[in-house]
């Protein structure tokens, strides 16, 4: 009996692997990564005449429950489900919007200022509530799940292992450096401080040396190892990571008396400016009155 | 609360305190009454131009040097009035207002509202 060499099963492997998108109106172009559940390609909409991106499931999944989760989610940081379907060998895909840019982790090799970083933590942010108020939690935020446009715009992708709040976790949902603790623990209910979590270790991520103490405050309350300890919400992270760009006191870290100080003397410095001059002015006219008569 | 309003807040508040600190001079304290009345008047004119000014102009620079020209001017025209005794305080009057203007103007374009006009021009 002879075997078939490995460069012929892998070829077979690929041939097999590749949809069948003959009797659709997508002409598949190339293969743009491997997400939760599925493998994700480029690909031409003939009716529309634009770029898409089509994801397919991996076999197995009869009812595309990413794709509605993410029809629900109508936001400019998600992307857009145009349509869905099944291919004749049973698989099950969805088109969606095609993301023109870079993955967070690779953007943020070209980008090192830490206010751009933070704005668009903020905007990570914005995407992940809209989802928590619709009932949907990600459960698997992470750096390479984010993508950064051409212009700054931010999506939130691969919603492969979201699912409604309080329901259980699948059961190898999540990657462990982002995951929550309460995601790898069998039967117990999720809610949005899982994704909160993994916000914190985002934002650690997008931190620049030296880093500020309320900032790393901040990112380790989004990931306590109890939820009961982080932020209620992500708009209250957001707000917190806002008010630090303000350069406000944040409600993660208690400002020392020094810091308080420099802080007043930062957003008050005309004012203390002018009044320190008045100040100054009436001592030496006092001192100087006997010269002046 | 308008900008003018906060100016007049400003100024007769400044004003006044200004005026109060004329009791370190033992010279003038027979005269205290019409010190803090002429001081908190003087305020409050600055105060109402640099209100006027900041609903126009949107700009710390501009509000800090109207002030404290206007303030050096009315410290000026009240500087010129001598004390019974014939004596001026120029120095100690002008230089002071000069700073409690600037200070004045700074108020008046940090608080307070601008009208709505401006509001929609800047957004």
């Amino acid at each position: 009996m002879s075997f078939l060499p490995d460069r012929a099963l892998d070829h077979l492997r690929d041939v097999t692997e590749v949809p069948d998108f003959s009797d659709t109106r997508y002409q598949l172009e190339e293969e743009i990564g491997r997400g939760g559940m599925g493998v994700v390609y480029g690909a031409w909409d003939t009716q529309l005449e634009r770029r898409v991106a089509l994801k397919v499931m991996d076999a197995g999944y009869v009812i595309n429950q990413e794709a509605k989760l993410l029809a629900q989610l109508e936001h400019p940081g998600i992307a857009p489900v145009y349509d869905a379907g099944t291919l004749p060998d049973g698989r099950v895909y969805y088109a969606m919007r095609l993301i023109q840019g870079r993955r967070l982790d690779e953007f943020l090799r070209h980008e090192p200022a830490l206010p751009a970083r933070l704005r668009l933590f903020e905007k990570i942010c914005e995407a992940v509530a809209f989802a928590h108020n619709r009932g949907v939690i990600h459960c698997d935020l992470k750096p390479q799940n984010i993508m950064v446009g051409e212009f700054g715009e931010v999506f939130v992708v691969d919603w492969g292992v979201a699912r409604a709040v309080d329901a259980a976790p699948l059961p190898t949902a999540g990657t462990p450096q982002y995951m929550a603790p309460e995601q790898s623990s069998p039967g117990r209910p999720l809610d949005a401080r899982a994704d909160i979590f993994a916000l914190g270790r985002i934002l650690r991520d997008l931190m620049t040396n030296p880093i500020p103490r309320p900032l790393a405050a901040i990112a380790r309350k989004a990931s306590a190892e109890d939820p009961a300890d982080r932020f209620a919400d992500v708009q209250q992270l957001a707000a917190d990571v806002g008010r630090f760009l303000d350069g406000l006191a944040v409600m993660a870290y208690r400002d020392t008396v020094p810091e308080r100080l420099a802080r007043f003397w930062r957003q008050n410095q005309v004012l203390l400016l002018l009044l320190g001059t008045y100040l100054a002015v009436k001592l030496l006219l006092y001192f100087l009155a006997p010269a002046l008569k | 609360m308008n900008k003018p309003v906060v100016g007049l807040i400003a100024g007769a508040v400044l004003g006044l305190i200004d005026g109060a600190t004329a009791w370190f001079t033992p010279a003038v304290r027979s005269e205290m009454e019409g010190i803090l009345m002429g001081s908190s008047v003087k305020g409050m004119v600055v105060g109402i131009i640099c209100g006027l000014i900041a609903r126009k102009v949107h700009s710390t620079a501009v509000g800090l040097a109207a002030g404290a020209a206007f303030g050096l001017l009315f410290a000026y025209l009240v500087a010129m009035m001598p004390e019974p005794d014939g004596t001026h305080y120029y120095v100690q009057i002008m230089v002071p207002g000069f700073v409690l203007g600037a200070l004045t103007g700074f108020l008046t374009q940090r608080l307070g509202t601008a009208p709505a006009s401006v509001r929609e021009s800047k957004a």
